[in-house]
C-alpha cells in the first residue's frame, strides 16, 4: 500500500506528476534540438520558389497528402521502383514535411520531370482521362482559378522563421520571381535562376494570360525530387548511415 | 504495512480494503503468463539498447553492437539484386537492340525488363497495352512520327521530345489561328484540304482555295503530299491515325492551335540497359518496323 502515500499527500502526488511528464515530455522534446544531426548534406537542396511555395499550399490545401506519400522507404522493391531512399534532406524545408502515410495513388517524392506538363493538367482535371483506373477526384477548377499570391512574402518571413534561408533580397523579389516562373517570356527569368538554381520556368498551365493555380501546383510537381544532386551523395559514407 | 488484507469469502481473493457501502474491491493479481511478457519485454528493451543503435548522444547516437543500418541494409540488398541480374545486364549493355531480338534467352529477360518499366514509367500516357489517347500517340500501330525502327525508338525513350534533355526530339506545329498567321477563314480550307488528304468527301471549293495555302505552310514539314516527316516528327495527314482527332472539329482545333505533346527524357531516371528493353518491348507490341 506503498501508493497511499502519494495518494493522501497532495504536494507530494503534485511533484510526482510534474517529474512523469517532464520526463515523456524530455524523450518527445529534446531530440528536437539534435534534429539538424540527422539531415544529411548533400548538393542542390535549395529552398521553393515563391511559385513552388504556393503550388505546395495547395498540395497541403487539397489535401494529397492523404493519397499521396513523399517518402521513397529504404526497402529494395521501393528503390526499384521510384529510385534512391528519400533523404531528410529532402524535406529540410518543408514545414510541416509531406511524407504521408498512406499510398492509396503512389509516391510523389520524384515525380518531378516524369510527366509533361500536358499529361499533368489532364490528370489533374479528369484523372480518368489518361488513367481510366484512377479512384482520384477531379480538380478541374485549379485551372480556372487565378493564383491568390498577395499574400507570398508574408508566407516567405514566415518560413524563414521556422529555419527556411530566405535572404532579405528573395523576399523582396518573392512577387516577381513567382511572375518570371510562370511566364518565362518576361524580365526577371535570369534573377531568378540565380536565385533559386535548378528552376524551371515556363508556362505549366498551358494559358499563357494567367497564373493559376494549376501553374503553382505542376511548377511543385515537376520539381519534386529534382533538386539534390546523387551524384554527389554517397550513402556508404559513415556520416550518412542511419 | 504489513497488516493482513481481507481474503473475499466466495473467490478467496484479496481485496483492497477499499469499501463503498459494504461494496468491496477485489484484488485480483495479473495472470502469470501476462506478467512474464511483461518483465521480458523489459529486459529485451535493455538487450535492444546495447545491441542495435538507440540512444541519442550529444554529437550522433549509440551505434550498438550490430552497427545496424537500415540504408546499408537496403543497399546491399540492391546491390545482391544487381549481381544476379549482372551477367544479363552486361549482356545487354554490350548487345546491340537487333542482337537482343534475335538471341531468345536475351530476349526474354529484356521483355520481362521493359514489361516492368513500361508499367511504371509509359502507362499513364500511352496507356496500359500502349494504346495510346488522345494526344499520347498509340505504340500498336505501325504509325510513328519519329520512326519505329529500334534505334528510332531507343532514341526517342532517350532523350524524349520536346523535353528538357538538350538532345531531344524538337519541332513545333505553330498555332496558325490563335497566333494570327492564318486568316480563320483560311484554317477552316485547310480544315478541309486536310479532311480531303486522308480521301474523307470534302468541300471541293475549299480544298481548290487551301491548296497554295498547304503549300506554302504545311508542305515543308508534312511533306508536298501530305505523307509527313519523320525527321522532324511531323505525322502523315493522308492516313486515318490521329494524334489529335480526326474530326473535322479535331483537325480546326490542331491548325488553330498548334498542339504539340512532350515526351519527357527519361536518360538519368532509367539505365541505358532498361531504355533497351523498353525499346524491345515497345518494338514488339505490334508496330515495330
Amino acid at each position: 500500500m506503498k501508493h497511499e502515500i502519494l495518494e493522501r499527500n497532495s504536494i507530494l502526488l503534485l511533484v510526482g506528476i510534474l517529474v512523469v511528464v517532464a520526463i515523456g515530455g524530455a524523450v518527445e522534446i529534446a531530440p528536437l534540438f539534435w534534429v539538424n544531426g540527422t539531415v544529411e548534406k548533400v548538393q542542390g537542396m535549395r529552398p521553393y520558389t515563391p511559385l513552388e511555395l504556393k503550388g505546395r499550399d495547395i498540395y497541403v490545401r487539397e489535401g494529397c497528402y492523404v493519397c499521396h506519400s513523399q517518402m521513397v522507404r529504404s526497402l529494395r522493391d521501393e528503390v526499384e521502383r521510384y529510385g534512391h531512399y528519400s533523404l531528410a534532406a529532402e524535406s529540410m524545408y518543408d514545414h510541416p514535411f509531406q511524407w504521408g502515410s498512406e499510398r492509396t495513388g503512389p509516391d510523389l517524392a520524384r515525380v518531378g520531370g516524369k510527366y509533361s506538363d500536358e499529361w499533368q493538367r489532364a490528370h489533374l482535371a479528369d484523372p480518368r482521362s489518361v488513367v481510366p483506373e484512377s479512384v482520384m477526384p477531379p480538380y478541374k477548377f485549379l485551372e480556372q482559378t487565378p493564383l491568390d499570391y498577395r499574400d507570398i512574402k508574408d508566407e516567405m518571413k514566415a518560413n524563414r522563421a521556422v529555419g527556411v534561408p530566405y535572404s532579405d533580397d528573395d523576399i523582396v523579389n518573392a512577387p516577381s520571381d513567382l511572375e518570371a516562373q510562370a511566364d518565362p517570356n518576361g524580365d526577371g527569368l535570369d534573377a531568378l535562376e540565380k536565385r533559386y538554381p535548378k528552376v524551371q520556368a515556363r508556362d505549366f498551365d498551358g494559358n499563357p494570360k494567367q497564373i493559376t493555380e494549376s501553374d503553382a501546383l505542376i511548377a511543385y510537381l515537376q520539381m519534386l525530387g529534382t533538386l539534390v544532386d546523387f551524384k554527389t551523395y554517397h550513402p556508404d559514407a559513415r556520416e550518412n548511415r542511419r | 504495512m504489513s497488516e493482513r488484507r481481507e481474503i473475499d469469502g466466495v473467490s478467496g481473493t484479496e481485496t483492497t480494503g477499499h469499501e463503498w457501502d459494504g461494496i468491496k474491491e477485489l484484488d485480483t493479481p495479473m495472470p502469470r503468463w501476462w506478467l512474464g511478457i511483461f518483465y521480458a519485454t523489459i529486459v529485451w528493451a535493455a538487450g535492444y539498447w546495447v545491441v542495435m543503435p538507440a540512444w541519442p548522444t550529444l554529437s550522433g547516437y549509440t551505434h550498438g553492437l550490430l552497427d545496424h543500418s537500415q540504408r546499408d541494409e537496403v543497399m546491399a540488398n540492391v546491390r545482391a539484386l544487381q549481381t544476379a541480374r549482372a551477367a544479363k545486364e552486361r549482356a545487354l549493355t554490350k548487345a546491340s537492340l537487333a542482337q537482343i531480338q534475335s538471341d531468345p534467352d536475351l530476349l526474354q529477360f529484356a521483355m520481362a525488363e521493359g514489361r516492368t518499366a513500361f508499367g511504371d514509367n509509359c502507362v499513364p500516357c500511352h496507356g496500359s497495352g500502349g494504346q495510346g489517347a488522345h494526344g499520347y500517340p498509340n505504340l500498336n500501330d505501325d504509325a510513328w512520327l519519329w520512326g519505329g525502327k529500334l534505334e528510332d525508338i531507343q532514341h526517342t525513350i532517350t532523350v524524349g521530345v520536346r523535353s528538357t534533355s538538350p538532345d531531344t526530339r524538337q519541332s513545333e506545329m505553330p498555332a496558325f489561328g490563335r497566333d494570327g498567321i492564318l486568316k480563320p477563314e483560311q484554317v477552316d480550307d485547310l480544315t478541309e484540304f486536310v479532311v480531303h488528304l486522308s480521301q474523307r468527301p470534302a468541300d471541293g471549293a475549299a480544298v481548290r482555295r487551301a491548296t497554295k495555302l498547304f503549300a506554302d505552310n504545311c508542305a515543308q514539314c508534312h511533306g508536298a503530299l501530305g505523307a509527313g516527316d519523320r525527321k522532324v516528327g511531323a505525322p502523315n495527314l493522308t492516313d486515318n491515325d490521329w494524334l489529335y482527332g480526326s474530326s473535322r472539329e479535331d483537325i480546326h482545333d490542331q491548325i488553330w492551335n498548334g498542339h504539340g505533346g512532350v515526351m519527357p527524357t527519361w536518360q538519368g531516371r532509367l539505365t541505358p540497359e532498361t531504355i533497351k528493353s523498353l525499346a524491345v518491348y515497345v518494338h514488339s507490341l505490334g508496330g515495330g518496323e
